[in-house]
């Protein structure tokens, strides 16, 4: 009620400079930008190997982690951590061992997160009408101790990738050569699911995560079609996310909708129209592409 | 006999997917500097006998040797050209990037490729004809081109041993033809396994035979002979005569 109140004052003024004069405001930026750039990264990677279905288990479990934090009182993006890295794990290890039932243990995993997470919560004494923005994000509502969070995840995930590049690569191409020629391929597959699991719970903040992966697929998707590396995959699905973002933010607060939705919906619109223009050029040539 | 380790040895080995035996007492030594065709029929093991060479399966039972030493710890020794049909063509990877994963057994972990990591892909690029096309993304290749990179990320390992599975399946007959004669040339310094189908192509190029029908035949052969052609299309009737199971006999008389 608070937001609207502040949402229709800004309404009158109407004017995104105004709006930059709320710190809510300025700090839903930085949070769309920090998101977008992990988004971009991580995402990139999810895309190439495949492992989006594991990615919303990820996330689904980490609500379980957000039930935990209400039930013990302990933070929630530090419940959501611990849930989204362990879950992460788990789904990893298994998926490594029983290729096969991989994706029916996910499903489960998924399941119970979400179960586990409304349980505690009904289990916590009072009520918390917090718990719609995890599942929709809430970003006009974090605050600047989440962006100082933020910050360093994103550094962290950079200096991974920038380091273990040639190996992430070799990797998400191929993955029996990457072992034959002595990469530690489950040391990394683990590796880029707790990364995973972290953006998730930067994500969360967001657009909340039901939506998660949206964020974490519709950049890469587009930005895949127009480029020739992984490196540059990551950089153009970051710029794209950051472009979506804040149009989905601006489009939020001009017309007072639920932001992370309409980051989402913006971010579809975009993929169908480059759905569409592939459409168009495949048509105008007489030449198939690939094989 | 000279006291240099096996290319290849392979002592009593066992191994299945599950419940179901693929490979049953595989024994042969294959001497460095052979030319090696893997043939037999389609589930026979052809490629789960190179997956045990390379380390990436593990034997239920028996011993495998590579250059001496254990599949995995050989890496750095032996390069690997994958079957074609299990390539991504959508990825966003140039040429020059895929070469440069063969420097991989070589390189640091966490560290770039050097500059004699960039020398060698570029040798090994212009050895098979594709360092015009370094920056092209390997999906606007065609089949024998996209081949020709695939083995140059081989030779980038700067092997001993080159393995190839299937290297002809869906590419053009001139190709096969090149491909086999680069093979032959290569084959000078380099002991060369490939597994393929083509009973044909072997019989004109290799040196030696193996036929895989879950237990192995090895027909060890100092040069290509009129009798060794005769050895790569008799290994059927050969399996036949040892009671195997022969897909390749039915699937003759379905033809």
């Amino acid at each position: 009620m608070v937001c609207l109140t502040v949402y229709c004052h800004l309404m009158r003024k109407s004017e995104m400079w105004e709006a930059l004069q709320f710190e809510f405001m300025r700090n839903a930026l930085a949070a769309g930008i920090l998101v977008s750039i992990a988004c971009g990264v991580i995402g990139s990677l999810v895309v190439v190997n495949r492992i989006v279905f594991i990615s919303g288990g990820i996330a689904h479990a980490a609500y379980g982690g957000i039930g935990l934090a209400f039930y013990t009182g302990i933070p929630p993006t530090l419940g959501a951590a611990i849930f989204s890295v362990g879950g992460s794990l788990l789904m990893g290890m298994v998926s490594l061992k029983t290729k096969h039932r991989a994706d029916t243990f996910i499903g489960v995993l998924w399941a119970i997160g979400m179960a586990l997470g409304v349980i505690l919560v009904d289990l916590t004494p009072g009520y918390n009408a917090d718990l719609m923005s995890y599942l929709f994000g809430s970003i006009l509502a974090v605050p600047g101790s989440d962006l100082w969070f933020m910050v360093p995840m994103d550094m962290a995930i950079v200096l991974v990738i920038l380091l273990f590049y040639k190996e992430f690569i070799a990797m998400s191409y191929d993955e029996e050569f990457a072992f034959v020629v002595g990469m530690p391929i489950r040391a990394l597959y683990l590796a880029l699911l707790c990364m995973i699991g972290l953006s998730v719970v930067m994500i969360i903040r967001v657009v909340g995560l039901i939506l998660v992966i949206a964020l974490l697929t519709i950049p890469p998707y587009i930005a895949e079609k127009y480029t020739t590396s992984l490196a540059r995959m990551m950089v153009l699905s970051s710029l794209l996310g950051i472009l979506f973002a804040l149009a989905g933010l601006w489009l939020s607060f001009k017309f007072n909708l639920t932001s992370g939705a309409t980051i989402i919906l913006v971010a579809g619109a975009a993929f169908l129209l480059s759905q569409a223009a592939d459409g168009l050029r495949r048509r105008s040539s007489p030449l198939k592409e690939g094989s | 006999m000279s006291t240099e380790p096996y290319a290849i040895e392979m002592r009593d080995v066992w191994f299945s997917y599950e419940r179901r035996p693929v490979i049953e007492g595989v024994t042969f030594a294959l001497k460095q500097g052979d030319f090696l065709g893997i043939i037999g029929p389609n589930g026979g093991g052809k490629t789960t006998l190179l997956r045990l060479m390379l380390g990436i399966l593990k034997p239920q039972k028996g011993l495998i040797r590579i250059l001496g030493e254990l599949p995995h710890d050989a890496k750095h020794r032996v390069g690997y050209v994958p079957q074609y049909t299990n390539i991504n063509v959508t990825f966003p990877i140039s040429v020059m990037e895929i070469t440069l994963m063969g420097r991989l057994a070589h390189c640091r972990i966490g560290r770039w490729y050097s500059r004699q990591d960039r020398q060698k892909a570029e040798e090994v690029l212009r050895q098979v004809g594709m360092w015009h096309e370094r920056h092209t993304p390997i999906g606007k290749l065609s089949g024998g081109q996209r081949q020709r990179v695939f083995i140059a990320r081989a030779l980038a390992t700067d092997p001993e041993i080159l393995f190839l599975d299937e290297p002809t399946s869906s590419v053009d007959p001139d190709f096969e033809t090149d491909l086999f004669d680069f093979l032959r040339e290569l084959n000078r310094k380099v002991t060369i396994v490939v597994v393929t189908h083509d009973i044909g192509a072997i019989s004109r190029n290799v040196k030696s035979v193996a036929c895989v029908n879950h237990s192995l035949i090895f027909h060890e052969e100092g040069e290509i002979t009129a009798q060794m052609i005769d050895m790569a299309y008799e290994c059927p009737v050969d399996l036949i005569a040892h009671g195997m199971p022969h897909r390749v006999l039915s699937s003759h008389e379905e033809e």
